[in-house]
């Protein structure tokens, strides 16, 4: 008699199988997804050349028939039926730096610069998450620094004549690195004890989501100096990235908000049962974990508010888009707004979707963290 | 225990305190105010409202004669905001349905073309497309070069010049009708289901009712209007058009910027809402022999419509506050007006507190509006 086997499984692992042949490749991904059926061929048929004719017509437009340099006032696109980019290649000065003084817009370059850098630097997972903040908050500080000047070697400008992606970038990261911290203690004081602390956190939430951006602009640009006495000016620039923080903040508060409701009560009652006070309970054991949560939601809240600093330009400041106005309004130019705001729509839409393309990597993160919790 | 240590105590202090710093914060704030007003000569109350304003306003859905009072120049402000946001939610809601299903359609080249349109639209600022379209109409050729759509409607630097009916307020109204009409069918379908579920028979003929019910009112007002029938063609007569109606291109860039770029948002809800009905509930329907139609309508629909309402109706209250993005291209909407308002009146606190409030009580009235179908569309859990 045979001695049985002690186990039935493969001594050695075996290349995995691949796919059946119908359900891989281009001929299977054509059965069944674009030619499923005959009345689906026919449709997919129909809207792909529809689609082809655009995309032909676009392309002669902007690539075939574009004129790219026209050096004496826009004479050569005048005559031309393409696209003239050529407004691109006279005006990107103004676009990127606004009205900043010709021989110090280096200054600006070097700030998109280190952005850039700084932004590729963090979205890798090379650098702890505190360095990366840390680095995030030199990277403000050298902003500022580049743009005011008045430092040994560095020649003062004014904040009237910052403009440009430099401008858009220092709203934007003004906007993060105040909104963030009054979020937080917005969003701890909406769930505080005290009735008072309470109410105040939901009016001011409430109040600021209920009403437009642009009218929260409007009251810090407009109403705030009456209500501050005549010796202390602040800065229009500065009024008005006080509308952008408290409009980040009170969306983010309710994002926050979400996190902290998300916290088993076993952490706080834990941390209770340890002795600790109030603040550090907050500051060591639920807001780590509760900030964890959401940072993903927190990304498209962040990426809105890179979005809303175009609102400075109604305001008459000179961000990217204020900047694109300003240049538009040269006669020689004017008739070629078309491909200047596309060129704008073609910036904004690269950093935002490089941004969006990085929270969805977070989010993506954070669902296998919690998986392998589970 | 001392005092200083019981928690109940030390809340009362606390509380008190931060009374007291913010009213002594308000005061100090007031008056600064009274003072910066007083030195610049400027007078503080609402009775500027009944003065009349000496400013003139673009055309819009309510039109203004430069004399008439501030306060009915800012209730034009006010109905021209409603019926922008009114129309831009309608074509918003209509592209974004249709975008999220497309998005999920088995087709690859449908999916693909929703989700270019969605990215685009949603990673670029509001903003950016509003003033992008502003200087896309006024840029296009005059009306005797205009682009002509099929020989019916034609793109200008004046707008874009469509067919109108001939009656426009009966065709109005007719519209009204056909909405409340929309209404009493589904209140009526509800009835009828209720009663179906409650005793086991159906109602006789319910479809047709509910048929008569869609079109009865619509078409009993069209034909007591004496049942016009007039369309008005544009046609081009020597440098503009006559006939149609032109939609201005301050309009039609706040239009499309504010309906583009939420349809956008729009369709990631209505997929999200889909995809979130679970797969077992469509393997159910299907075992039973449910036709696609049915599919929808009974099983996926009423489930996705939960998961969708919520974050639908914040998308609403935000393209309600984004109209005010009027101002940056001159349509007259209530920012706009409120901004030449309190240029012309120098009363800018006023005219800020009130437009703000007006907002406010705007983004509650869509807040409690989708509250209400929410409780509606909500499913009793047996």
């Amino acid at each position: 008699m045979s001695t049985a086997p002690r186990s039935f499984a493969r001594p050695a692992s075996s290349p995995p199988r691949l796919p059946p042949a119908d359900v891989r490749g281009v001929r299977a991904f054509l059965y069944t997804h674009l030619f499923q059926s005959p009345l689906a061929g026919v449709f997919t048929f129909l809207l792909g050349a529809v689609v082809i004719l655009a995309l032909w017509h676009i392309a002669r437009w902007s690539v075939v028939d574009a004129v790219w340099y026209a050096p004496d006032n826009s004479a050569a696109c005048r005559t031309a039926t393409g696209a003239c980019w050529a407004v691109v290649a006279e005006k990107y000065r103004v676009i990127l730096f606004g009205a900043y003084p010709y021989d110090e817009q280096w200054r600006g370059g070097l700030i998109i610069a280190i952005w850039l850098a700084w932004g590729a630097a963090s979205a890798t997972s090379l650098l702890a998450v505190g360095t990366r903040l840390a680095g995030w908050a030199l990277v403000f500080i050298a902003t500022i620094l580049l743009l005011k000047g008045g430092i040994p070697g560095l020649a003062p400008v004014g904040t009237d004549l910052w403009g440009g992606l430099p401008l858009t970038f220092i709203i934007f990261g003004g906007t993060i690195a105040g909104g963030l911290p009054l979020a937080i203690l917005l969003a701890i004081g909406r769930r505080s004890e005290l009735k008072v602390v309470r109410f105040l956190c939901v009016a001011t939430i409430e109040g600021v989501r209920g009403i437009p951006l642009l009218a929260l602009l409007f009251f810090a640009a407009l109403i705030l100096p009456l209500f501050l006495p005549p010796q202390l000016t602040v800065d229009k620039l500065i009024r008005a990235e006080i509308g952008m923080i408290v409009f980040f903040a009170a969306y983010a508060a309710e994002v926050v908000r979400g996190g902290l409701q998300a916290m088993p009560e076993g952490q706080d009652e834990a941390a209770k049962a340890l002795g600790l006070g109030y603040w550090l309970r907050m500051r060591k054991i639920i807001l780590p974990q509760a900030l964890a949560i959401v940072v993903p939601a927190l990304f498209n809240d962040i990426i809105r508010a890179f979005k809303n600093t175009t609102f400075f330009s109604i305001l008459g400041l000179f961000d990217v888009l204020g900047a694109t106005k300003a240049a538009l309004q040269d006669p020689n130019w004017v008739r070629y707004g078309t491909e200047g705001y596309l060129f704008v729509f073609l910036l904004y839409f690269i950093i935002c979707s490089a941004m969006s393309l990085y929270g969805a990597s977070i989010e993506r993160d954070t669902q296998r963290r919690v998986r392998r919790a589970n | 225990m001392p005092p200083w240590r019981n928690p109940r105590v030390r809340a009362i202090v606390w509380q008190a305190l931060l009374v007291l710093v913010l009213l002594a914060l308000a005061i100090w704030l007031v008056t600064n105010a009274r003072r910066a007003l007083a030195e610049r000569g400027m007078t503080s109350g609402l009775g500027f409202l009944f003065d009349p304003a000496q400013f003139a306003l673009g055309e819009a859905f309510f039109a203004f004669k430069s004399g008439s009072t501030y306060l009915t120049a800012l209730a034009v402000g006010v109905g021209n905001t409603v019926m922008l946001s009114l129309v831009s939610v309608i074509t918003a809601t209509i592209i974004g349905v249709l975008l999220g299903f497309a998005r999920l359609s088995r087709n690859a080249l449908i999916a693909g073309l929703a989700k270019a349109y969605v990215e685009a639209f949603r990673n670029t600022p509001q903003l950016v497309q509003i003033v992008f379209w502003y200087s896309f109409f006024t840029l296009l050729p005059g009306p005797r070069q205009s682009w002509s759509l099929l020989g019916f409607a034609f793109a200008s630097n004046r707008g874009l010049t469509v067919p109108a009916p001939e009656s426009g307020g009966v065709f109005l109204i007719v519209l009204g009708m056909l909405a409340l009409g929309a209404v009493l069918a589904l209140v009526f379908s509800r009835l009828a289901d209720r009663h179906r579920r409650r005793t086991g028979r159906p109602w006789k003929l319910v479809r047709l009712t509910e048929l008569a019910a869609l079109l009865l009112p619509a078409l009993a007002t069209w034909l007591i209007a004496g049942a016009p029938l007039g369309w008005s063609v544009p046609a081009l007569r020597g440098f503009n058009y006559v006939g149609g109606a032109t939609l201005a291109p301050e309009f039609l860039a706040i239009y499309f910027g504010l309906s583009f770029y939420i349809a956008a948002f729009i369709a990631e809800i209505v997929r999200g809402g889909l995809v979130s009905v679970d797969a077992g509930q469509i393997e159910a329907a299907n075992a039973i022999g449910l036709s696609r139609g049915d599919l929808y309508r009974k099983v996926m629909v009423p489930q996705a419509l939960r998961v969708i309402i919520p974050p639908l109706a914040a998308q609403y209250v935000s393209l309600v506050k984004n109209s005010s993005l009027g101002v940056a291209v001159g349509y007259p909407d209530l920012f706009s007006i409120s901004n030449t308002a309190l240029t012309y009146s120098g009363r800018t606190i006023e005219v800020l507190c009130i437009m703000a409030v007006t907002y406010l009580l705007l983004s509650l009235a869509v807040g409690t509006a989708a509250n209400v179908i929410n409780r509606f569309v909500q499913i009793p859990e047996r």
